[in-house]
């Protein structure tokens, strides 16, 4: 890794009541990188990007650019983080623009109708980015799922973070809409921005990413570009499935095979 | 399109502000001296017989002062937790605030037998109401289904109806009893300014609170854990809102009693015009309330019958039979509850 690190973790732990779901997590991620996060259900993938967020208590210390993430309020850890949660919740049938908007919110533009130049500027890049702007006007709740997907990565862009969150983006799209979002995000990544993406699918964290981390049962065993990190070894031992390998494009594909 | 949605939503508004200020003329000109809106407005500003004068300032502007503060308190209550749990059916009656701040405004009556107008009236009343609603978020947990809301909601003012009961079961002056049992069933009748001085205050507060956290109920549509990831203090923003719930409800009760529903109807009757968006929902359903609760107080001065009729009686006859609608409309989220 040549380019500095913006995210750090040390010797990080998170604990929920008497059960350890993390310990002794170290890594360094560089900006402009596309980081999959994969393992097991349960290991603790989810835990960990809420962790690095500062979304729940951990111990061990975080830092993103430069900065320890103790030492910043709430407002300025959401200027630095931008979170996508599963599963894209929305409650109601807000106009998109609206919900892209709340992006602004941790820059202090709380009032999707009263949105500052640059405010706009960004919420107009995201919609763009993420081709929603013809959906403008539509209420969230009665778009399809490809569209909310694509609603929910348009907020989370215009953030501007340098750091963006992904729990489980493509989980339960058409495979063209996996391949859609996963391009968005591997632009942002190329525009600079970390991106850390968990998924389960090891196709995609494959031909999309520059780094993998491999957690199980907490723990980070396996980490570096998808090629190595995602060997058959490692993909045996933690996920106890053989895979079918091949190169295409120059890009590693990897596909389940198997019962290991 | 946004112009489009924003114009309606200030034609609307606008609509509503005359809709309140009309009804508050009327509210002062109804009663047994009719008067015309012309002799309401002469005697408001001064003018007219010394008697007109009484009547509308000193008799009749209290009880509308009071219905337009209770009205807006209340409508702006119920959309502030309906943004707080992203629930259509939130409101602080189903949540049983206004009967336990009616508890603890009993109690205080029983145990001290303070003064009826003192200002420990609503402190009580806010007391409880704050306890009743952070009980109820505690009991509910984060991720509350509509089912458990509202069965720890009937819970807690079964409760709160119950120990009031007790209360003046064992009130040893039967007459307080009564009083106190009429007082319960929620009306504006015969209030002073004395009463407006004791609510207001806390209507005002409670009130401000809810307002200055309306951008954080948007954000919250998002859901808590993106909300937090946006930079909002979801606990502390829970915080605020019962005890902004508490204040403006708890100072209501302790000068009108419960009167209940008006939260839950005030919101629903302003998303097809407003829209979903619990910020821009919270003025527009405030003046709901408000010309809500004028309506039902000129109402129960028109309706002849022997005995007046509480106008906490009338908006639980109108609002109940709303709620039925609504759990019918929202019958597929209750049964998702259940699962």
């Amino acid at each position: 890794m040549s380019k500095a690190a913006i995210l750090t973790a040390s010797s990080l732990s998170v604990s929920l009541g008497k059960r350890s779901v993390l310990s002794d997590i170290s890594l360094a991620l560089p900006g402009g990188r596309l980081v999959a996060l994969v393992g097991p259900n349960g290991a603790g993938k989810t835990t960990l990007l809420r962790a690095l967020a500062g979304l729940l208590p951990s111990d061990g210390t975080i830092e993103v650019c430069g900065d320890a993430l103790s030492s910043l309020a709430l407002d300025a850890r959401a200027r630095r983080f931008a979170y996508l949660p599963q599963g894209h919740q929305m409650h109601w049938p807000l106009p998109v623009r609206d919900i892209v908007a709340l992006g602004r919110y941790p820059h202090g533009a709380v009032d999707p109708a009263r949105l500052a130049g640059p405010d706009a500027a960004a919420v107009m890049r995201a919609m763009q980015a993420t081709d929603v702007t013809g959906l403008s006007d539509r209420p969230v709740t009665e778009l399809s799922g490809g569209e909310r997907s694509r609603v929910a990565l348009a907020r989370v862009l215009a953030v501007d973070a340098p750091v963006v969150l992904a729990d489980e983006p493509t989980a339960s799209l058409d495979p063209r809409y996996q391949i859609e979002v996963m391009t968005r995000l591997r632009t942002a990544a190329d525009n600079g921005t970390l991106v850390i993406v968990v998924t389960h699918d090891l196709g995609l964290a494959a031909r999309f990413s520059d780094i993998a981390l491999v957690l199980s049962e907490g723990r980070l065993v396996s980490q570096g570009p998808p090629a190595e990190a995602l060997s058959e070894a490692v993909i045996e031992n933690i996920f106890r499935v053989r895979i079918y390998r091949a190169d295409y494009q120059r890009e590693t594909v990897i596909v389940p095979w198997s019962e290991a | 399109m946004q112009d489009i949605a924003a114009r309606r939503r200030a034609v609307v508004t606008v609509a509503l502000c005359a809709g309140v200020a009309v009804l508050t003329l009327v509210s002062l000109g109804v009663g047994p001296v009719k008067l015309s809106p012309v002799a309401v407005l002469e005697a408001l500003f001064g003018g007219g017989s010394e008697v007109q004068r009484i009547i509308v300032q000193d008799i009749r502007l209290p009880r509308a002062i009071l219905g337009l503060a209770i009205g807006a308190i209340l409508g702006l209550s119920g959309a502030a937790l309906q943004g707080l749990l992203r629930n259509p059916l939130a409101s602080p009656s189903l949540f049983g605030a206004p009967q336990a701040a009616a508890f603890g405004a009993v109690l205080v009556i029983a145990l001290g037998g303070i003064d009826v107008r003192s200002f420990m009236l609503p402190v009580a009343a806010i007391t409880a109401a704050f306890v009743s609603v952070f009980v109820l978020l505690a009991i509910a947990g984060r991720n509350a289904s509509l089912l458990i809301l509202i069965l720890a909601g009937l819970a807690i003012s079964s409760l709160a109806g119950a120990a009031t009961s007790l209360t003046m079961n064992l009130s040893r002056n039967p007459f307080a009893a009564l009083e106190i049992a009429f007082w319960l069933l929620g009306s504006l009748e015969d209030r002073s300014f004395r009463h407006v001085a004791l609510a207001l205050p806390f209507i005002v507060a409670g009130a401000a609170i809810l307002m200055s956290r309306r951008h954080a109920f948007r954000a919250l549509s998002l859901g808590e854990e993106s909300a937090r990831s946006l930079g909002v203090d979801v606990g502390r923003l829970r915080l605020w809102a019962i005890l902004g719930v508490a204040l403006g409800v708890g100072g209501a009760v302790a000068v009108a009693g419960a009167i209940g529903f008006i939260g839950l109807v005030a919101p629903h009757l302003m998303r097809p015009l407003i829209g979903y968006d619990p910020a821009r929902l919270m003025v527009p359903s405030a003046l709901t309330g408000a010309a809500l609760l004028l309506a039902a107080d000129v109402a129960v001065r028109l309706i002849p019958s022997t005995s007046d009729i509480k106008v906490g009686v009338l908006t639980a006859l109108i609002g109940v039979p709303f709620f039925l609608y609504l759990i019918v409309r929202e019958r597929r989220a209750l049964g998702g509850g259940l699962a």
